[in-house]
């Protein structure tokens, strides 16, 4: 049976991680590569790597820094932040990029979803999404890190980068974000139920219970967190091993020697 | 030396961090000589069976492919596992490398979604076969795909359950094909392509 994924998101500007990150046994608690590197021990089925850098020097640290970690950890890497065409993913996947997420250029620009799957394939484009809902029902897709609302409706939008080619949605809900009170289930309901590829949740988990509660209440495929993995309020194997007595299917991790 | 064949269908970075981080020599290359010289092969490959099978035999190499996989260990990963086999379906009918019998179809997992993306447990068919040697029943391993080989049970070293089997590592003597990705499996994974780097020295 396919596992729900536990997913790491790792904010990086400047070739650090955003956000105080305090890690026993990790020398350079701002070093993207050694959480990446300690989160994997942990069990982590996926991680992300987003690029909060605005300058263009920022970029070329930032891609070090997958570089840098997809010489170390085995498990799929998606770089997000900034991308904006084609060359930009392909820059990313020469890093060592698994797949590419694409938020406000996509929006801007919808054509840039198709071209990134007919080039790389569909398994390497995630659509992030930033929405809210409305005061009269439904929801709206934001840009621009939030700051801007398109007026654009979530669930058009979701169907519509399907139809182009995205293989995955991270559905980030700015309505639970930062709330800690768990994750957006009617709004995760509402886009699982609009699409046929997998869904990311993110937003809104503040401990254990939230994460067995989306995978029992949406069908989402992964969840994703940042802060309280970094501020190791809880480990990846602790989620992983509540969700497992939780009877929800995750990989089991264990130290392989040969 | 280990030869990752180049051919334009693939991300080679991951497949090439792995073998560097295990500390197996390899050479990434399209080379028919430089193939014919190598201890052991991997065929890598991401993207649409048509295309990959175009773009192999335009660099010439089907041939070649054929031909070495008699003498020294093969490993087909994802794309390249699928091209081992007699055909596809994709996109219409092609011919693959016909070097394990089998033919590539289309996921119709009941109620699922496809692709088949994620990490999924493994059910040991062939205990005694040699990539498996550090893997256990029920470890995980990353698999994206929306095509299957079926093949004959002979063939099937582990499998795995995805609204029905789905054949995730094939071996026929010193052939193998690993649907899923050995280089984003973990320490599950690298097991794996470190008892492919022995099997040649």
């Amino acid at each position: 049976m396919l596992a729900k994924r536990v997913i790491p998101c790792l904010d990086v500007r400047d070739g650090k991680v955003v956000k105080g990150v305090q890690f026993l046994g990790v020398r350079d608690v701002g070093d993207p590569v050694a959480l990446a590197a300690e989160y994997d021990r942990q069990g982590a089925d996926e991680l992300v790597f987003y690029d909060i850098t605005a300058s263009y020097e920022g970029r070329g640290v930032f891609l070090d820094v997958v570089r840098e970690t997809a010489k170390q950890v085995f498990i799929p890497l998606t770089v997000g932040g900034g991308i904006a065409s084609v060359e930009d993913m392909r820059a990313a996947l020469r890093a060592g990029a698994d797949k590419i997420s694409v938020n406000s250029a996509a929006v801007k620009n919808p054509e840039l979803i198709r071209q990134g799957a007919d080039l790389f394939g569909s398994q390497c484009i995630v659509l992030g999404v930033d929405a809210k809902k409305r005061e009269n029902g439904g929801y709206d897709v934001f840009v621009k890190g939030g700051r801007e609302n398109t007026g654009i409706d979530l669930i058009e939008w979701v169907k519509k980068a399907e139809a182009l080619g995205a293989g995955e949605i991270c559905l980030n809900s700015m309505d639970a974000d930062g709330t800690r009170e768990g994750f957006d289930l009617p709004m995760l309901r509402a886009v699982c139920g609009a699409v046929r590829i997998p869904v990311i949740a993110s937003g809104g988990c503040g401990k254990l219970e939230d994460f067995s509660e989306v995978f029992h209440k949406t069908d989402a495929d992964a969840a994703l967190a940042a802060s309280l993995f970094h501020f190791r309020e809880l480990t990846v194997g602790e989620v992983k091993t509540h969700l497992a007595a939780a009877g929800i299917p995750v990989r089991k991790c264990r130290e392989v020697t040969a | 030396m280990i030869a990752i064949m180049d051919y334009g269908a693939g991300n080679l970075f991951s497949v090439q961090n792995a073998l560097s981080y295990l500390g197996e020599d390899f050479v990434v290359t399209g080379d028919a000589d430089t193939l014919r010289r190598a201890d052991g092969l991997i065929l890598p490959g991401v993207g649409a069976f048509p295309d990959a099978m175009r773009m192999l035999r335009e660099a010439d190499l089907v041939d070649c492919i054929r031909e070495e996989a008699i003498k020294k260990p093969l490993l087909g990963i994802c794309l390249g596992m699928q091209m081992l086999f007699s055909g596809s379906e994709e996109f219409g009918f092609t011919e693959g490398l016909d070097l394990i019998p089998g033919q590539v179809r289309l996921m119709k997992p009941a109620g699922l979604k496809v692709p088949h993306m994620g990490w999924n447990e493994l059910e040991i068919k062939k205990p005694d076969c040699p990539l498996l040697a550090d893997t256990a029943e029920g470890d995980s391993v990353y698999f994206v795909h929306s095509y299957m080989a079926v093949t004959q049970p002979q063939y099937l070293a582990a499998v795995c359950d995805y609204g029905g089997q789905v054949t995730a590592l094939v071996q026929r003597g010193h052939i193998f094909g690993a649907q899923f990705h050995p280089e984003k499996s973990g320490a599950v994974g690298l097991s794996i392509l470190r008892r492919f780097g022995e099997l040649i020295r």
